[in-house]
């Protein structure tokens, strides 16, 4: 079965990065059509594992249910479903493994975990890459790094693949450090200008950060329950066999890791420095797939999380605080920034914050909704920003951009489609999947204790919508300005390679919501939570969610409140001058501009306060105690040398050759009489020889 | 069977033998009483075969006479070329492995 031959993506993909490397650059295309033939070969595979996937899932149901309840769906074409409303049949998750190594009588392992949510991933980071793939082909093409470009990509898919098909922790943190140094490597793809490979460091270091919460959290679970196993990690959660301190540790560790990855307050700083790199990177690393890394996590291990946190018992936690707070936190952070890619970089932020809050609040298949959603209409929206700025040479809304729907119509359509499913209008994707969310903080929890969370989320859609529309303005309305009016720079529309993908992209926004249409009968209903969500004893009970049309109303209304309040301040001039006029308003926009002073903090208070003193302990201790110890072994060694050389080597060791030397002389002078040259003298030697040994013999026998 | 009287045979002749390779010093009189040691040799295998009731002894003695015949066509050759080249026989001007 395909669902065993996972591993077939990751290996096309490693050597794919091989051969891009090895002759790359021999090739006419210069290495980029390898990486595209493996990526949209691993495209085939992800489908075809989809479908084989889908049909294990029915199989399964089909044997649970009981024949007469089974009915017959032609039009889905996924073959028989079983009528809903009854017990989910478990559904085994397909697993390979082979022995990677073993060292003190503990077998490490690499192997294939494939269930509902790899086969998810498998789609998102499959289709993401090959639409940048081709995309590059373009905006980077002719760069004096193209080959290696490619190469990091294939690397980056590789790693990707490897984490969302990780059969055990320490395959899991491999692979999620390979992806944190591919995303190094293309961040700082133009390290030539320092702020690039300053933004790479500032991404890898505090990834790094997380990386410890990560270790503890994964050696706590190793300790709790003896295992590498995932599945085997999960079901001891479940089942109560590791006591609930240790999973409550483990979870918060982990949530560190989260942070960092995913972008999560308060170590998101990274994220809006790594659109340093290439525009085409910034979509699939830092939107789409990467920076959900830590959301697969959780989602992986959920129910560690789950009954680590207590989510289930309806307990205000850390991973919904830290996903409510990074919603409206980044979502700030998105309406004062002038650089699009930022306020998308932000944007990213503030969604991944929703995505972290659904799982902190149990709901599982609303955040990974949410994670399939957004990685088509995020992407999309960065690969559009990237089309408009290949024009005008600049990512600065304010100074080189306005007016662009008139020179580059395509993209704009396609940006207009991928900004409304990410403020969630209906039908687009963002509102199928936000709306879910809102639906969780309704009615999950007990005693509606994740209210709080829904009125976050209608909250976080406002400014959404406010920071998008404001965007759309700078970008493609009003007057060109800087580049955009230069009539030197000839802004037009680009060719296929950067068109088709946005089309797609576009497509896919308008469309992947309807993968969780909550209406219809039954086999049309819910098809995302029914092939997606684990069914089994590795996976947590979470609780359902149904459709709440008050909630989707409230939702779409705040949207379109969020829309009108920005158009009527970009659009039309209203309220304008509240920066000046009022004080609060003024230090909000300047607590804003300085990024809450986060970067301040790090850089100025933590970083400069331990340098400082580390730096003068280091030179006191560089002084006194390490110069003290080399002078010192430095002396000793010569008081040892001279010793060593009178005495030993002058009269010992020259003694003993100059002796040997002499032995062999006079021993030779002696034994040379022998030799005369004379056979008959020889001739004598053998036989008094001879004799001799005779008379041994015969006297002592 | 008088085994004594040709094992005594065979001592005597290899005793000349040794004699005429260690002191004479014409070339081809060492060949010869190199020759007298084989079949000294040849003398006691023979004689043990016959003890022995055993044909070994007389093969094998066949065979030494055969690489004696060889040994002395080398030999005669080395003092040919002796002859050839100092216009004399004598072993004792021919020193020049001396060490």
């Amino acid at each position: 079965m395909i669902l065993h031959w996972v591993f077939l993506m990751p290996a096309i993909m490693a050597a794919s990065f091989v051969a891009i490397l090895a002759f790359g650059k021999k090739l006419p295309r210069k290495g980029s059509e390898i990486g595209i033939a493996a990526v949209l070969l691993c495209i085939g595979i992800a489908v075809f594992s989809a479908g084989t996937w889908i049909g294990h899932v029915n199989d399964a149901h089909h044997s649970a249910a009981a024949p007469e309840k089974v009915t017959q769906e032609a039009e889905t074409g996924n073959g028989q479903a079983v009528a809903a409303g009854e017990i989910e049949s478990p559904v085994a998750p397909i697993t390979t493994e082979v022995t990677w190594f073993e060292i003190g009588g503990q077998k490490f392992t690499v192997g294939t975990l494939v269930d509902g949510l790899s086969v998810m991933m498998f789609l998102v980071v499959t289709i993401i890459s090959a639409l940048v793939h081709i995309y590059s082909t373009e905006y980077v093409g002719g760069d004096r790094r193209y080959t290696h470009y490619y190469a990091f990509l294939s690397l980056f898919t590789a790693s990707m693949l490897m984490l969302v098909m990780s059969r055990n922790t320490v395959q899991f943190i491999t692979s999620w450090e390979l992806v944190g140094l591919c995303s190094f490597a293309l961040i700082g793809h133009w390290w030539e200008e320092k702020p690039n490979s300053d933004a790479a460091l500032k991404a890898f270091l505090t990834n790094r950060v997380g990386d410890v919460g990560l270790m503890v959290g994964m050696i706590t679970l190793f300790w709790a329950s003896g295992s590498f196993d995932i599945l085997r990690i999960n079901q001891m959660a479940n089942a109560g066999d590791i006591e609930h301190l240790l999973l409550l540790v483990a979870a918060c560790s982990l949530v560190a890791a989260v942070m960092s990855k995913s972008g999560q307050f308060i170590l998101h700083t990274w994220l809006p420095d790594a659109m340093a790199g290439p525009t085409p990177v910034s979509a699939l690393i830092h939107a789409a797939t990467m920076v959900v890394a830590g959301i697969f996590m959780v989602a992986r291990f959920y129910s560690v999380f789950f009954h680590g946190l207590s989510i289930g018992d309806g307990n205000l936690n850390l991973l919904a605080i830290v996903g409510g707070v990074t919603v409206l936190g980044g979502a700030g952070l998105a309406f004062v920034q002038n650089d699009i890619k930022k306020v998308l970089a932000y944007s990213t932020v503030s969604q991944l914050g929703y995505m972290v809050m659904a799982l902190g609040i149990g709901a599982w298949t609303a955040a990974l909704f949410h994670l399939f959603t957004h990685a088509f209409f995020k992407a999309g929206l960065f690969l559009g920003s990237g089309s408009v700025a290949h024009s005008v040479h600049s990512f600065d809304m304010k100074q080189d951009m306005g007016g662009m729907k008139k020179v580059m119509p395509r993209t704009w359509a396609t940006f207009m489609v991928c900004t409304g499913a990410l403020i969630g209008i209906f039908p687009l994707a963002g509102f199928w999947s936000k709306d879910e969310i809102l639906t969780g903080g309704h009615m999950l929890g007990t005693n509606n204790s994740y209210e709080i969370f829904m009125v976050v989320g209608i909250i976080g859609a406002f400014m959404t919508a406010a920071y998008m529309t404001r965007c759309i303005y700078l970008t493609f309305y009003g007057e060109p300005r800087g580049a955009a009016a230069d009539p030197h720079h000839h802004i037009h529309e680009h060719g296929k390679a950067i068109l088709y993908p946005l089309y797609v992209l576009a497509f896919m926004a308008v469309v992947a919501g309807f993968a969780n249409w909550p209406f219809g009968p039954d086999s049309l209903k819910l098809r995302f939570e029914h092939y997606v969500q684990p069914v089994g004893d590795y996976f947590p009970a979470v609780g359902a969610l149904e459709f709440n049309v008050y909630i989707a109303l409230i939702s779409s209304a705040i949207g379109l409140l969020g829309i009108a309040v920005a158009y009527a301040y970009w659009f039309r001039g209203a309220f304008h001058g509240a920066t000046e006029k009022s004080r609060v308003a003024r230090a909000g926009h300047t607590l804003l501009v300085n990024k809450y002073y986060f970067d301040h903090l790090y850089t100025g208070v933590i970083a400069a306060g331990t340098a400082g003193p580390v730096a003068r302990a280091a030179n006191w201790i560089n002084q006194n105690v390490i110069d003290g110890a080399v002078n010192g072994t430095a002396y000793l060694a010569r008081r040892a040398a001279h010793v060593m050389y009178d005495d030993v080597d002058q009269k010992v060791v020259d003694g003993i050759v100059n002796g040997s030397g002499a032995g062999a002389e006079g021993s030779g002078q002696l034994l040379r009489k022998l030799q005369s040259g004379k056979v008959q003298q020889y001739g004598a030697l053998l036989f008094g020889g001879a004799v001799l040994l005779a008379g041994v013999l015969v006297f002592t026998l | 069977m008088l085994i004594n009287e040709f094992l005594l045979l065979g001592a005597a002749l290899f005793a000349i033998g040794v004699y005429g390779v260690l002191a004479r010093r014409n070339g081809v009189m060492v060949l010869m009483s190199i020759e007298l040691i084989l079949n000294a040799v040849n003398i006691n295998l023979v004689a043990f075969g016959a003890l022995h009731q055993d044909v070994v002894g007389q093969v094998f003695a066949l065979f030494v006479i055969t690489v004696a015949a060889a040994e002395v066509g080398v030999g005669l050759a080395i003092v040919l070329l002796l002859y050839r080249n100092r216009q004399s026989i004598d072993l004792d001007e021919v020193d020049s492995m001396s060490g």
